[in-house]
């Protein structure tokens, strides 16, 4: 019992050797497999990290006679200028417009329909509940032909509403699980007392559900925000003027247009990496929350 | 109150319910809280899973209507040689990115949940990849891996390697690129599923004389058996749908060796403009990725998974 309980103190247990106190917890030896794999990897993240910042930072000169792992002799934003003065901003818009309205639709639609799941047993209810679920299988590229069709027909094919119509459909699946999940750890007796108390359904979920429900909306708020922000292949088939271009594609296209100008293309990615990077910065724990919606702690 | 209420509403249709009568079925949420999103849903999802079946029935160039055209796609399809090539190249692709993703997850997962403070620090960078899209990923590695100016050019060994113009290895630097893009989000789960193991499992251990492989095998890995199941799906079904990255790294070459089927269905229709054909080609993807989810969670046991989630 006393030995199970004392070491999450640390190596106090051991009474005889007057052993100098270190950090390290329990373990004695250091994990030399894992510290040599954990480093490896740190190179292979760090590494082509380093190289798109630097490689931003250079002229084409440059980058074209010196190698690529020493650090620009003489930094410049030129190329980040470059790329403001072409389409960056356009794109960065776009992309925040798709991003915005995607999660809008997607936690307006789903968590009513969460709260609906969570206290209507009805065959209805379930049965579209369980036929949602079914679209966590399907992948988005068998659906890209018929969506392709239909936005044509309604005459949508280029616009922005093209794009976030069939992102936000496709992110619902995953938000409604963790909604419902969420929702269903609401104790019944709190629903039971606001309907004792008179309320509607309508006064529940604005008063019990919405505040009790914000950290599932955060979550799922950050994930349909990613896959909007991400996303590649709907906007690929969806839009095609440089007006409805977002910033994906707009990298992409960067790449053709900009030709050997790698530091430049170098710079747009990183300036599209700033938005999420802030994000990570400040609430990293709602970001990561987001990334594994409904698959992990 | 439940009962009356049954009794009452059925045969008197006539005036309309007075308000307040009914708590027993008024203090639930309708149907109508789903029906927004269940149709917004059936409308972009659901709707497009009916119309690819019919549209692989079909003659369609893009401009038009769809023509009819029986079985013409299927027949096509079964005796095309390059779709059943980029489908063994999916499986392949499949089952080395899953090889690949899976131990290194799994180690730097579990060795993150450690409370140590640089392995915090360490941990945080490892994430940074999360951070990037798929597209800028794919371009950052185009850059990294170019054959004149790229980084492996100015490393000894790398150097000897065109890892995007070798016809034998472009596929397994596709496998790279994307374990690079999804082992930090692996090494999360991993992270998160071994820092619910209590610590007096590994105290006991230690004080039965076992090292801390013998750990990991007899404690980590057995308790960690669901996450190694739901990550596994996620990396399968992922890298069965593996598009973006494949589209600006290699745009499926040299030749046609990293053209998996998605990128065969989305070059038949989008650039040749056969998309009944592609249709059939979509159908197939259809089938084979639902079928790998659903099989793979049935035979796990998802609901365990899950259990073990809200448990925790």
């Amino acid at each position: 019992m006393t030995a199970t309980a004392l070491p999450t103190r640390g190596a106090t247990a051991a009474p005889a050797p007057p052993r100098p106190r270190r950090r390290r917890r329990r373990r004695e030896r250091p994990n030399v497999l894992a510290g040599v794999l954990s480093l490896a990897w740190f190179v292979l993240v760090a590494v082509p990290l380093y190289y798109l910042v630097s490689g931003s930072l250079r002229t084409r000169q440059d980058y074209l006679s010196t190698n690529p792992l020493v650090p620009p002799s003489d930094p410049t934003l030129e190329n980040y200028r470059t790329v403001f003065e072409g389409g960056f901003p356009t794109y960065l818009l776009n992309t925040v417009v798709v991003t915005l309205a995607t999660v809008a639709i997607v936690v307006g639609l789903t968590l009513p329909a969460a709260y609906a799941i969570a206290r209507n047993t009805g065959r209805f209810v379930q049965r579209g509940f369980s036929l949602m679920l079914v679209g966590l299988a399907i992948p988005a590229q068998a659906a890209i032909i018929p969506v392709y069709l239909m936005i044509t027909q309604l005459r949508m094919y280029d616009t922005l509403l093209a794009v976030i119509l069939p992102t936000a459909a496709f992110a619902m699946p995953v938000a409604l699980l963790v909604m419902v999940n969420s929702l269903r750890d609401i104790p019944g007796e709190l629903y039971e007392a606001q309907t004792l108390d008179g309320a509607g359904p309508f006064a529940v979920l604005r008063h019990l559900v919405l505040p009790l429900a914000k950290p599932a909306i955060t979550t799922v708020s950050v994930f349909t925000s990613l896959t909007a922000w991400n996303g590649f292949l709907f906007p690929l088939v969806l839009t095609q003027s440089e007006d409805t271009r977002v910033l994906t594609l707009g990298l992409w296209d960067f790449q053709g247009q900009f030709g050997t100008n790698v530091p430049g293309l170098l710079a747009a990615v990183t300036l599209s990496v700033v938005p999420i990077f802030v994000l990570y910065l400040i609430g990293r724990r709602y970001l990561l929350s987001g990334l594994t919606a409904g698959f992990g702690k | 109150m439940a009962g009356t209420t049954l009794v009452t509403t059925a045969p008197t249709p006539t005036a309309p319910a007075p308000r307040g009568r009914p708590r027993g079925t008024r203090e639930r949420p309708s149907g109508w809280y789903l029906a927004p999103a269940l149709a917004f849903f059936g409308f972009f999802a659901v709707l497009p899973m009916g119309l690819v079946v019919y549209l692989s029935f079909t003659d369609w160039n893009g401009f038009g209507f769809p023509q009819p055209s029986g079985a013409a796609n299927w027949e096509r399809l079964v005796a095309d040689g390059e779709a059943r090539d980029a489908l063994l190249l999916t499986l392949l692709f499949m089952v080395v990115t899953w090889a690949v993703q899976t131990p290194i997850a799994l180690l730097i997962g579990v060795w993150a949940a450690g409370r140590q403070r640089n392995r915090a620090v360490l941990s945080s960078l490892f994430f940074l990849p999360l951070l990037l899209s798929t597209a800028a990923i794919a371009l950052l590695w185009a850059s990294v891996l170019d054959p004149n100016f790229g980084v492996t050019q100015a490393l000894p060994f790398l150097d000897r390697f065109n890892f995007l113009g070798d016809t034998d290895i472009v596929i397994y630097t596709v496998v790279w690129v994307v374990s690079w893009q999804y082992v930090p989000f692996h090494t999360l789960l991993y992270q998160g599923a071994a820092r619910q193991i209590p610590h007096s499992l590994y105290e006991a251990a230690t004080i039965d004389g076992a090292g801390r492989y013998r750990q990991f095998f007899t404690i980590t890995l057995p308790l960690l058996k669901y996450t190694v199941i739901t990550s596994s799906v996620l990396m399968l079904v992922g890298s069965f749908t593996t598009f973006d990255t494949i589209l600006i790294l290699t745009g499926g070459g040299p030749g046609t060796t990293t053209r998996i089927a998605p990128l065969y269905m989305y070059i038949t229709g989008f650039s040749g403009f056969e998309f009944g054909y592609a249709s059939a080609i979509a159908v197939l993807l259809l089938v084979l990725g639902a079928g790998l989810s659903l099989f793979v969670t049935r035979i796990t046991g998802f609901r365990a998974m899950q259990s073990q989630q809200e448990g925790s």
